[in-house]
This record gives structure tokens, sequence and C-alpha cells, in this order.
């Protein structure tokens, strides 16, 4: 960023509206990686958007009775049904991981190789406990209530569908994110981000930018399962 | 008259003044451009044949991978539509066309030509070509994910291609894909050939939002020094808008296309109810067909403008080039883009009139429709004032730069009629709205595609097409065409349907046997004539005239690489500064009547040029 000064640029709309008319780069200052990240989480977020809409219209027009979440979710606790216990574990799992994410962010950004590279390690296991918690869900309602992407015990059957579908998707994109975090904490721990060494697919050099743009990409998984978690467990 | 002449001047020289002194600096140089902002681009050189060739980060080759890869399902979707033609010229007279082939025809056809040739064309071919040319970057920001989004593509195509071939055939539930039928037994395709379908779509979306992403932060963020966004080229404004609405509106095609695969394969209900078949309910239960018409059109509308906003950007950069003057209002024509894009995703609903949807919801609809047309219209006038008085050079891309204009203008006052729902209610699904829509988003972008590949031809290759072979390619396409659709208008007016097999003998039929036969000639006939054009495509690929640099005297990046083919890197040694927009043409005091984007300001002192 060679002749770039930041701090020299206005601010506000006037800043907002002369970066707009300006020439080169539209956000300034923006490193290219992370404006794509930008751009394809709001891309992302429309598909998001139209899996939950489809979801909210079946639901609302559905004949029969939607299942009561609060007893389908229920985790059975020394003989006592308890509502939403996992989820709530997995919701505490998912947001913590957020929390570690970032501190990777700040400790990459302060080229402390090391803590940068354990917290991205311990994002990914956060990541990968969550995995394996939604996997131990599905295996409950689908081994143990007989819950059918088809077909369910508990009446409208788009309930199983919907449930599958989303949530299956939303772990997709946690895996994805996990992958990626176990090959990004390795990198980090082998210093590619310091000494520039080039990719092996794409041939190209980075630096502890792509720590923040991971995050973007992990923060945004998070917030989306806080959506999930609204619309299918509180409603 | 003199007296008016220099109080103009007058006044030019005090906005001059004005705007030299505004920029704050109180500098005096007039040339000055702001320094770099971003660092130089590492770019891959491949080495060998795969690298420089098959798995090729270059923008350039990767936006030729797309064109040809683009252009053979085109021919793919022209045959089709020949099959087509023959069954409803000449019913009966073909054994081999029954009406299962006919529906798969049908819906191969459309679907092959709005998302694999139009989109993939403009988008895929024309951006990644023009993108880092006319914006003066290197190449796309990230040149190994733009080779992966290609033979994503590439794949999607294969997948596409490879339902011929399945048992039971490609789909024939037509290009929308409404459920239940799709998905049904007795719909030809039910099978492999819907889900290969879906499957392909859904690869369509992932390889282009791979593209798409690198085509807008290339827009945004990799501009050269001096090139504002209001200085792009409208090619450029076009394109971006575009891949904007594909950005956010092919997730509702990805959406569609998850829930039906499941539907098909796991038989969920998100789509289908309750179906009695024969005595007997099928599994399904509950499902709303309905939500899938609203996803698929959240998808399909904005889809439209997919291909029509590149189309605009595109012959508006033609026309100015072709007619010596500046286009006319500029940045109207940007606020046109950019507001037709944001409108066109209001409208979704007009295309389900007849869903049983409430009326209200259907005025909502019609309202945001025809204030589409607003700022459409703006365009067309900015075209034809953009010719008005100009120095017109009638060669191949004016050529169908005009006919472009003319079937556009055509196709949009047929959508008017369509927008409104006490018109388009009787109206709906006869070939009237088959014509419509291939005048508004067949041929009009189609004229658009040939009139750029001849202007572009020159710069890909280096030499330039046959003006002869040209003229006729032209003529026959549009006079053909005109021929084709024209009726159709009527034969939609009598009522005849649209994706019927055959009319047999109902009365009103009858009467339209002699034009049905007249269309199919003429179809017979377009179709041909695009060999010509591919015949010129490989004649002056190696027989052409070497156009040397900038043969059509053009202001804009794309012409001004050192090297003519550019090569990979595409600038040399240094970047190119740009001092104005890309419009100068015929200014007056100027020595020459082009003055090319990177001309500085004090090289061109007497010159009255608009302040951009």
């Amino acid at each position: 960023m060679s002749d770039l000064n930041l701090d020299k640029l206005p601010g506000g709309f006037k800043g907002m509206s002369e970066d707009i008319g300006s020439d080169q780069t539209t956000f300034k200052g923006v490193n290219w990686g992370k404006a794509m990240m930008w751009i394809f989480l709001l891309s992302d977020t429309f598909v998001f958007s139209c899996f939950l809409i489809a979801y909210m219209k079946v639901r609302a027009s559905v004949v029969e009775p939607w299942p009561y979440p609060s007893e389908v979710f229920a985790l059975e606790m020394m003989g006592v049904p308890v509502p939403l216990l996992l989820i709530a574990i997995m919701t505490f799992v998912l947001i913590t991981s957020s929390g570690t994410m970032a501190l990777a962010v700040k400790y990459g950004y302060e080229k402390n190789r090391k803590m940068c590279g354990w917290f991205v390690l311990l994002t990914a296991i956060g990541g990968l406990t969550f995995v394996g918690m939604q996997a131990f869900e599905w295996s409950k309602l689908i081994f143990h209530d007989g819950v059918r992407p088809w077909a369910n015990p508990f009446g409208a059957e788009q309930f199983g569908a919907f449930f599958f579908m989303i949530t299956g998707f939303h772990g997709t994109h946690v895996s994805i994110g996990v992958i990626f975090l176990f090959i990004f904490a390795r990198k980090v721990f082998r210093g590619d981000f310091d000494t520039g060494r080039r990719g092996y697919f794409t041939t190209m050099k980075s630096d502890y930018v792509a720590i923040e743009i991971l995050g973007l990409y992990w923060h945004f998984v998070d917030l989306v399962w806080v959506f999930i978690f609204a619309f299918f467990y509180l409603w | 008259m003199s007296d008016e002449l220099n109080i103009n001047k007058k006044r030019n020289n005090q906005i001059k003044t004005k705007s030299s002194t505004a920029s704050g600096r109180g500098e005096t140089d007039i040339d000055y451009v702001r320094p770099s902002e971003i660092p130089e681009q590492d770019l891959y050189h491949g080495h060998s044949f795969i690298t420089k060739w098959i798995f090729c980060q270059d923008a350039k080759v990767i936006g030729v991978q797309y064109t040809l890869t683009a252009v053979f399902t085109g021919v793919v979707g022209l045959i089709l539509s020949w099959m087509m033609r023959m069954q409803l010229g000449f019913p009966e007279l073909f054994p081999f066309l029954t009406a299962e082939t006919y529906y798969q025809m049908v819906t191969m056809h459309g679907m092959i030509m709005v998302v694999y040739l139009l989109t993939a064309l403009f988008l895929g071919g024309f951006g990644n070509y023009l993108i880092p040319l006319m914006v003066g970057a290197r190449d796309m920001v990230f040149p190994y994910v733009n080779m992966i989004s290609f033979w994503m593509f590439f794949v999607a195509v294969v997948v596409l291609m490879a339902s011929f071939f399945v048992p039971g055939g490609p789909t024939g539930s037509g290009w929308t894909l409404y459920p239940p039928q799709a998905i049904l037994e007795g719909t030809p395709g039910s099978g492999y050939g819907i889900l290969l379908m879906l499957i392909s779509l859904s690869l369509f979306v992932i390889g282009f939002t791979m593209g798409g992403l690198n085509y807008v932060i290339t827009i945004l963020q990799a501009r050269t020094r001096g090139m504002s966004l209001m200085r792009m080229p409208l090619t450029i404004w076009g394109i971006f808008t575009a891949t904007v609405l594909a950005l956010l509106a092919f997730p509702a095609l990805l959406v569609s296309s998850i829930m039906m695969t499941l539907d098909k394969v796991l038989e969920t209900s998100f789509f289908m109810p309750t179906i009695i078949k024969a005595g007997e309910a099928l599994s399904y239960d509950g499902g709303s067909p309905i939500l899938f018409q609203h996803l698929f059109w959240f998808f399909g509308h904005p889809e439209v403008y997919i291909v029509a906003l590149p189309a605009f950007g595109i012959v508006s950069d033609l026309i100015s080039v072709h007619s010596r003057k500046n286009i006319f209002g500029y940045r109207m024509m940007v606020w046109a883009i950019v507001g037709i894009g944001a409108l066109s995703f209001f409208v979704w609903a007009h295309h389900m009139y007849v869903s049983g949807m409430s009326p209200w919801f259907g005025f909502f609809f019609a309202t945001t429709t025809l204030i589409i047309a607003v700022p459409t219209a703006l365009k067309v006038y900015n075209w034809i004032l953009t010719l008005w008085r100009g120095n017109i050079r009638i060669n191949t891309v004016m050529l169908f730069c005009l006919g472009f204009i003319v079937t556009f203008v055509n196709g949009g006052i047929t959508g008017i009629f369509l927008g409104n729902v006490a018109v388009d209610v009787p109206l709906s699904d006869t070939y009237f709205v088959i014509a419509h829509f291939h005048m508004v988003m067949g041929i009009a972008p189609l004229m658009v595609i040939f009139g750029a590949i001849y202007h572009w031809f020159p710069l890909v290759t280096g030499r330039l097409m046959d003006e002869k072979l040209g003229k006729w390619h032209f003529w026959v396409t549009f006079l053909g065409a005109y021929s084709i659709y024209f009726p159709m208008h009527y034969l939609g007016f009598i009522g005849v349907p649209r994706r019927y097999f055959e009319m047999y003998d109902s009365p009103y039929m009858t009467s339209a046997i002699g034009m049905n036969e007249f269309i199919s000639v003429a179809a017979f006939i377009v179709g041909a004539a695009q060999f010509i054009f591919f015949y010129n495509l490989v004649k002056s690929l190696r027989l052409g005239k070497p156009a040397g640099k900038n043969p059509w005297k053009a202001n804009s990046l794309e012409w001004l690489t050192p090297d003519v083919p550019p090569t990979h890197g595409n600038w040399g040694e240094k970047l190119p500064v740009v001092h104005r927009w890309a419009y100068d043409y015929g200014v007056p005091g100027a020595k020459e009547d082009y003055i090319p984007q990177t001309t500085a300001p004090s090289e061109v002192k007497d010159a009255e040029v608009e302040k951009t």
C-alpha cells in the first residue's frame, strides 16, 4: 500500500463519497481477499436467507402439527428430560470458538506466530467439537426418535426435511471451515506468513491477513447458527 | 451565432479553471494523478502447454475458453431449436420427433440459451477478457480461483450434455422446471435427466460465484491510477451490475435446486403436495409448488437483467466508438443500469400472474414492472441521441448495434403489454410470450454479442473479420429473426398456446399452419446463416487483414496495450495512467477525432473536453 495514508483520508459521509468517487480502490486500504470474502458472505447470506424463508413459509402453511422443539430436542439427564441441553452446549462451543478466532486474528497482526497458531488450532478443535455434537444430535433424531427427511413421528414431515437440510448445509460450512482452520494452523506454525512462502496450489504469497479473512468466514458461520438456533429451537 | 460560441468558450474556460483549483491541492500540474495505492500484482506465468492454454490463469485465455464453451453449447441449443421448428412447421413429417423428445428439446433449448450460452458468454467470456483490460489491471485479482471457475463451468456443461445420453434422456419439464411435474413419472427425463440438470445448475452457480467475486473485486479494488468509477466504460458498468445481480440471485437457484434434488432423491416434500396417482397416494405430503415458483423467479427475473445489462453496456460503447461521439448522458446511463439492476429484484412475481395469486399482489408487481420501463426507455433515447449527428460508420458492428436497438424496443414494448395483469392473463402461455422474450432477451443480446465479437476480434487475434461476410450474416440474421418472431405475436393473439407439441385440427390452429411453415423455414435459414459467421471466424483467424493497433480508433484502455493482442500481464513494464473518460470522440479543438483515456490534459490543451 505504497503511498496511501489511511489516517489522512476524510471520515464520515464525506469520506465515503470521496472514496467512491476516487480512482483505484473503492474500499481504501482493504486487502483484495478481504473484500472478496465480504462479498462472498453477502452472497452466502442470500443462500441461507432463501433456506430460512422457505422454511418459514412452509412452516406457516403446513396443516399437520409442527413438532414441539423443547420436547424433540430434549436430552435425558439422570432420568429428567432437559430441553435444549445439547443445543445450548453446541451453541456455547461455537460462540467460544469465535472468541478464540478473534484472539488468533489479534495475535496474527501482532506477528506472534506461536500464539496465533495455537488459537487457530483451538478454533479448529472447537469447530470439530461442534460438528461432532451435531452428528450426535442427528443420530439421536434418526436412530432414537425415528425422524427422517421424508417422515417423522411427531407430525409435519417437512420438519425433518428442513431440519436436516438446513443444519446439514450449515454443518457443511462448519466442516469446510474446520478443514481450512487446520490447514492454516499448519501454515502459521510453519511460518508461511512470516517468510512469504508460496501457496502449494495458488503459488501466491500470503500474510496474516489470511487469518483475518478466515476469521470473517468463521464469524459468519457462527452468526448463521444464531439464526438457525432461533428459528429451529426457539420458535 | 459566433457570439454564442464565444460565450460558451468563456464559460467552459471558467469551468476548467474552477475544477483545476477545486482539487484543493493548489497544484498547478494539470496532469496530476494520485500515486498508486495498490502493490504490483504477483502473477503466475505458465511455462508449459497445460499451464498456458488449459489450466491457464490468464483472464484473457479464460475468457476465450468461456466463450468457446458457451458457443459450443449455443450451437447445441440452435440445433434443438431447428428440430422444434421442424415439428411445429411440419408436424408428423419426421417420425423421430415424438412428444417426449419435443418437450426435452424445449427444456434443453431454453436452459442452454439462457444460462449456459448468454450468462456464461457475457460474464465469463466478455467479463474475463475485458474487465482487467478496461480497468487497467494486470489480471483478475485471484487468477487461480478464476481458473477453477471456468473448469467448474466446464464440468457443469459436461454434466448437462451427459443428460442427453442417460436412460430416459434429458428432462422435459420446460426450462422453468416447475414441480410437481418435473420429478414425477410421466414427464420425460424425470429420472436421471432432471437430476443431472439440477446438479449441473448447482455446479454452474458454484463456478459462477468464484468468477463473479473476481469480477466484482477487480472492478472495485484493482483499477489503475486515475480510473474512477465514473470514468469506466459502460461495458464495465453493465458487467459489474450484472455480476452483483448474479451473486445475489443465483443463491435462490442453488437453494431451489438443492431442495428439488432432495424431493427427487430422498422423497422429501418441499415442493410436492399430496398427490393421488391411479387411486394411490404417493409418498409426498403437504409441500408447496408455489414456493418453487417464487424461488425460481427470484432468480429468474434478475437473470433476464444479468443477460441484458452487459448487453446494454457493451452496445453503448460500440455505438459511441462507431458514431465517433461521446455517449449521450453517461451518468444517466450508469444510474439507469444500477437502477434497473436494483428494481429487477422486485418484479419476479410478474411471471406468476396465473399462479392464483392475490390480485393486490399482482398489482404491486405490475407497478414495479412498469417502473423499470422508465430507466430502460432513458437508455434507448440516449443510444439514439448518441447516434444523432454522429459521424456514423455503417460497418458490421454498427449494423448489429442498430439491429439491437430495433429488436430491443420491439421486445420492450410487448413487455409493457405483458407487465399488466389484465393484458397478461389472456396472453399468458401463448406464442405472444415466446415472441416477447425471444425479441428482448434472445435476439437483442445476441445482436450485441455478434457486434461485440466483430468489434473485439481484432483485439483478441490481431486480425479483422471479413466485412462482406459480416454484412451478409447481419442482414440474414436480422431480417430472418424478424420473420420468425414477428408473426409469433399474431399467433399469440389468435390464442396458439406455447409448448404444445402439435396443434392437430383445432380450427384456429389450422388457420396458422401456413404461418408456422413460414416461421420454420425462416428459422432454418437464420440458423444456417450462423455458419457464415463461424466460417468468417475461422477464416479471419488465419487469413484476416492484420488489424494493427487500435483499428477502430477507440479510446478505452483495452486498445492501448503495448502488445496487440495483449500478452499475459497486459501492460508490459508500467500500468497505464488514466486522465479522462472513455468517450472523448470528436472533441472540438482536438487534433484527432479521438483522445485515448491515457492522454494527459497538457497534451490536448486546446480541446474542449468534458470534465470527468
